[in-house]
């Protein structure tokens, strides 16, 4: 405008701006449309779960307040409702499950991806994906009839050894003549051994998925430089998949962090703060609600749900961040030129 | 094809060596043929490319130069269903033969490629370094200046790049990204240099510097360079191989020999009417 040394008004009439669009068929719009409402009902109902947790929470939350939050009893009778311990326990699990399943998924993606004969990789992504296929409860009787009684051999052997690690420590009376395996069992270690059973195969497939995207044009160069396998993994495969890789894994914490019947099959209910993974006695949140639902008032019912609220939010953010993480990661976005 | 000369260690070490000598090595293809699967594409395919001399491989798309190329450092056995026949020998001795490391052949016989695939996770420098890290040459900190800079001296980046090596490669343009590439090569010390239509993706100013990058290393390293653009084959090659995939038959050299007769007076009809824009 400064520069212009014409008047104002011829300006405006020459730079009159147009927005030309192309008037789609019918065909088109109707798709466009339908396509829209199907994504709407997707969220209309993703966003009513959430309202409807967080309203059935009111009463709970006037009632308890943020004690609800730090009061580690669950015990309706005494009217001591509170979550701290079984929040511990969901996350505790957890994590066990993470690093557990991690490494292995890790391998497993680019064994698959990078190492696998042509003719044996299509059969192993279908026993991959198979895993993820089989009912949760099988793996929870699994773990219960056939893991439990060696996992505490493990736990034992670790709690030896690293039992100087507080969260590694089983109170157990080391000069006992006899091991005492009851205290052992049912804990958040084992549960964690079991739904990492569960986040292996979803880790993996996101993992390999970005991993067989890492850009032919990068791979080729560090060959030609003189590059091992290995070589050429740690500088093109590993860095192009860090999205996935990190992705992959929180979206297998958010899996673990709601798996409900294989946990509730192997550990007992307590609602002591636990940082002993090692010794029996945990809770989730999951299993808490699974284990009580049947059995409870309205007013348990209510703080049910409301410690159903905190998970929904936990898994919410968790699946975000790895949303975050997927979509960021340089998948598809090869060099360009 | 007797009198192949030997390598003597001293050509293993180059660098900026301010000798007039010639130090790239002799690559010699001896009845190369080439299949994917079934499917033959290359047929007795024999060209020596002796040292300090560029050689350019002209012909038609789907001829057989790029993997003509790519048997020259082993590239072409990334293909699953790849098989191939015949000898490559490099100063020599066959880089085929058994006990002869695949990732050693490489080292010694860099390639770019037509795509610039600069490592886009990693600085300028870093780029640089790469090969040098993959082979696990440890270098102190001086030494790995060093090589950066004249990597990229040599590839005619240094003066662009200077004051950002630690910017990421992925950030020049598409030129500079190649030449970055032609340093990332250079910097493994390859006794031979092979480039597969390096400058297609490229601006004219940018092809020029790649070219003039030719000149400037072909003494110390062999140059073989795949290209469609016959002016450049004509501007930076001294020698150069005609290729010909006729309809149903395996690639083979038509002709080869000096790039002045090639294109002024070849010896194949053939080959004059692909130099002379005739078909292809």
């Amino acid at each position: 405008m400064v520069a212009s040394a014409e008047p104002p008004n011829l300006l405006d009439s020459l730079d009159e701006p147009i927005s030309p669009q192309a008037t789609n068929p019918w065909g088109d719009r109707l798709f466009h449309l339908v396509v829209r409402g199907i994504a709407g009902v997707v969220l209309v109902i993703f966003g009513s779960i959430g309202v409807f947790l967080a309203y059935q929470s009111v009463p709970t939350f006037r009632r308890y307040g943020l004690s609800f939050l730090t009061q580690s009893q669950w015990n309706p009778e005494l009217d001591k409702v509170g979550i701290s311990s079984t929040l511990l326990g969901t996350v505790e699990v957890a994590l066990v499950a993470l690093v557990v399943a991690f490494p292995i998924a890790l391998a497993t993606s680019l064994f698959i991806s990078e190492y696998a004969p042509l003719r044996i990789k299509g059969l192993l992504v279908a026993l991959v994906d198979l895993m993820a296929a089989v009912p949760s409860v099988i793996y929870g009787a699994w773990g219960f009839f056939l893991l439990m009684p060696h996992a505490t051999l493990t736990s034992r052997w670790i709690s030896e050894y690293f039992g100087w690690i507080p969260i590694f420590k089983v109170n157990t009376d080391p000069a006992a003549a006899v091991w005492a395996q009851s205290r052992f069992v049912n804990s958040a270690f084992i549960a964690g051994l079991c739904v990492s059973m569960m986040v292996i195969p979803i880790t993996c497939s996101v993992m390999r998925g970005v991993f067989a995207e890492a850009p032919l044009g990068e791979r080729e160069a560090s060959y030609a430089l003189g590059s091992t396998k290995w070589g050429m993994i740690r500088t093109v495969v590993l860095p192009f998949g860090r999205g996935g890789i990190i992705g992959g894994t929180m979206l297998g914490l958010g899996r673990a962090l709601g798996e409900t019947i294989a946990v509730l099959f192997i550990i007992s209910l307590t609602f002591n703060v636990n940082f002993h993974i090692l010794q029996n006695g945990t809770s989730t949140i999951s299993a808490l609600i699974a284990n009580d639902f049947g059995e409870s008032t309205s007013a348990q019912l209510a703080a049910l749900l409301t410690a159903g609220l905190v998970l929904f939010l936990m898994t919410l953010g968790v699946n975000t961040i790895a949303a975050v993480f997927i979509t960021r990661s340089r998948s598809g976005a090869a060099t360009e030129i | 094809m007797s009198a192949i000369e030997e390598i003597g260690p001293e050509s293993l070490v180059s660098g900026p060596q301010l000798t007039t000598g010639i130090t790239g090595a002799r690559l010699d293809a001896i009845n190369v043929s080439a299949w994917f699967g079934t499917n033959r594409v290359l047929s007795r395919v024999s060209l020596s490319m002796p040292p300090g001399t560029v050689t350019a491989l002209i012909g038609p798309s789907g001829c057989g130069k790029s993997t003509f190329l790519r048997i020259l450092n082993r590239m072409h056995e990334m293909v699953p269903s790849a098989k191939l026949a015949g000898q490559v020998k490099l100063g020599g001795q066959d880089i085929y033969a058994a006990g002869q490391r695949v990732t050693e052949t490489r080292k010694r016989i860099g390639m770019v490629f037509q795509k610039p695939n600069p490592f886009p996770t990693m600085s300028i420098a870093e780029n640089v370094t790469a090969g040098s890290k993959l082979v696990g040459m440890k270098l102190s900190r001086s030494e790995r200046e060093e090589l950066i800079e004249r990597s990229l001296t040599r590839a005619g980046l240094w003066t662009e790049v200077r004051d950002r090596l630690r910017d990421a490669g992925g950030a020049l343009s598409g030129g500079q990204q190649q030449r970055l590439c032609i340093a990332r090569a250079l910097a493994v010390d390859p006794m031979v240099l092979l480039m597969d239509e390096p400058c297609s993706a490229l601006d004219p100013t940018s092809t020029r510097r790649v070219e003039d990058t030719i000149h400037e290393i072909k003494d110390e390293v062999t140059v073989v360079i795949v290209t469609h653009n016959m002016q450049q084959a004509a501007r930076v090659s001294e020698q150069c191989a005609f290729f010909l995939a006729q309809q149903g038959t395996p690639g083979v050299i038509v002709e080869a020999g000096r790039t002045e007769k090639i294109f002024t007076s070849p010896d194949d009809p053939r080959t004059e009417d692909y130099v002379n824009g005739r078909f292809g």
